[in-house]
């Protein structure tokens, strides 16, 4: 009976279950962003509003902006959203997509036990704070992960004239994971750590961490976004993603990030119409 | 501990709201790990059951192979199926990267040898005691196969369960080949794995406590369905 079942049943089954979601389709694309746009909530809030709008649903695969540049790069995505400046106009010139567009920003805060054994708070120096962190040799957590935060922070290691990796294994530790796995190890090791503030905002498992460094405008983060290259990459949905990057650009969609909040705060500020600061 | 009492109390909201968002993550993770089960089966068990009757040179250097790759890492199984499915790899023109097919044959991939090296395992003992009687039938090994299939089918039923518990479990090589995109290839694997790193450690919990319910309810349904068979066949 079993095998009878087995030769009926089985293979039609399994020839659904591989090819049904390539079916049954509904209007899609892919956008490849990162952790702080989709763990702070913001996707949950405004794809909705875009899919009612346009009928096109958006998945999106959250990774730090390296990555999400690379699933680009391959054409795994049609759009790019991710918070790394450089990497990304490197993407540009590449000719993996474009052009970019600046969509919004927030900013960086550095975290740390409330102890603050560096003594680095009210410093409001970003850079300043990271000498007290080495010269202390207090425990850092980096993301390590060529995210953008990850490369927000090299920066500021570079403004401050220290190379961290002297430090590697001993109070400079890369987690080479997400922001909220970062400040997972942060909270338990009472460590210091660069987090994006949406990030922050929305994470659950503060224990003994606060806000140590906010407001210097070197922790400013920027988001950009791009289509992937249809020449390079002949099935990305090119229509579709540049109907989404103007939605984005475009005042409805710049008024849905601004009205996203958590606890009454705003996280990300809308900045398609007004020229990027240069950084 | 307040911890543990708070995910043991959402575990409890959560099977009990029927949370829709919540059912459609269970549906899928079933849906998914099924799928790669039967699939793997189809596979997995010929092949253990061949190994468990046939004797050939480099026989065993095969079963050496296979109970090696039950150790096969999720997180490299997953990049290999993403460069293979990605649109830049052989098989990308099939548009399967980020859809729950790319995670089914990430399972699959996963339990096969599972499947097969557990499989000739337990056959081969079988096929010790019955080797005698089947030759007299003149019946080959080939012959043999779907034989000794059909006799093991109530100790395979365990050797299945071991390669669903095993796909419904993984969460390393369905993160990187179905992207954890909500409501399309969210698994409650991925879903617990994002819980955590956003800190939610209850609710993480919570999801790993329905997990488990829900694996144990497979395991006592392939029993009672078990119990019911044998005492048909007498």
């Amino acid at each position: 009976m079993v095998t009878r079942i087995a030769r009926r049943g089985v293979l039609p089954l399994l020839l659904a279950a591989v090819t049904r979601p390539a079916l049954a389709q509904q209007r899609s694309i892919t956008l490849a962003s990162t952790t702080s746009t989709e763990q702070s909530g913001l996707f949950g809030h405004i794809l909705p509003i875009f899919t009612r709008e346009t009928g096109i649903a958006v998945r999106v695969v959250a990774l730090g902006s390296g990555q999400a540049l690379d699933i680009g790069r391959r054409g795994d995505a049609d759009v790019v959203l991710v918070h790394d400046r450089a990497a990304e106009e490197r993407f540009v010139a590449e000719g993996f997509g474009g052009p970019r567009r600046h969509v919004m920003f927030n900013d960086f805060v550095i975290t740390g036990p409330a102890a603050d054994p560096a003594r680095i708070a009210g410093l409001g120096d970003a850079v300043a704070a990271l000498s007290r962190i080495a010269a202390a040799r207090a425990p850092f957590i980096s993301r390590g992960d060529r995210s953008g935060t990850h490369a927000a922070e090299l920066r500021l290691w570079q403004l401050a004239g220290i190379d961290p990796a002297t430090g590697r294994g001993q109070w400079y530790r890369e987690v080479g994971q997400g922001m909220g796995p970062a400040l997972n190890t942060a909270a338990a090791q009472g460590a210091y750590v660069l987090a994006d503030r949406g990030t922050w905002l929305s994470f659950r498992n503060r224990q003994d961490q606060r806000i140590l460094i906010e407001g210097d405008a070197r922790l400013f983060n920027q988001y950009g976004v791009m289509l992937v290259n249809a020449q390079r990459h002949p099935h990305v949905k090119a229509a579709d993603g540049q109907r989404f990057i103007d939605w984005l650009v475009s005042p409805a969609g710049q008024s849905a990030i601004a009205a996203y909040r958590i606890n009454g705060e705003q996280l990300f500020f809308p900045n398609a119409d007004k020229p990027e600061p240069v950084s | 501990m307040q911890d543990l009492a708070s995910a043991f109390t959402k575990a409890f909201g959560l099977i009990l709201s029927l949370d829709p968002a919540v059912l459609a993550i269970v549906a899928l993770s079933l849906r998914v790990s099924l799928s790669a089960l039967v699939l793997a089966a189809l596979i997995g068990l010929p092949m253990g059951a061949l190994l468990a009757v046939a004797r050939f040179p480099g026989r065993g250097g095969v079963i050496t192979l296979i109970n090696a790759l039950m150790g096969l890492p999720p997180v490299v199984v997953g990049l290999l199926i993403y460069l293979l499915l990605s649109r830049s790899g052989p098989l990308g023109s099939f548009g399967l990267l980020f859809t729950p097919g790319a995670m089914i044959i990430a399972q699959a991939v996963l339990i096969t040898p599972i499947l097969a090296a557990l499989t000739r395992q337990v056959l081969e003992g079988m096929w010790e005691e019955y080797a005698e009687q089947l030759r007299s039938f003149g019946a080959g090994p080939w012959r043999a196969v779907p034989t000794l299939l059909w006799d093991g089918r109530f100790l395979l039923l365990t050797v299945l369960l071991a390669g669903f518990g095993r796909a419904a479990a993984e969460v390393g090589a369905v993160m990187v080949v179905g992207g954890n995109i909500e409501g399309f290839t969210r698994l409650m694997t991925t879903a617990i794995a994002l819980e955590t790193s956003k800190g939610d450690l209850p609710l993480a919990l919570a999801l790993g406590m329905v997990l488990m319910a829900i694996v144990l309810g497979v395991n006592a349904l392939a029993q009672g369905v078990r119990g019911i068979a044998a005492r048909w066949a007498g």
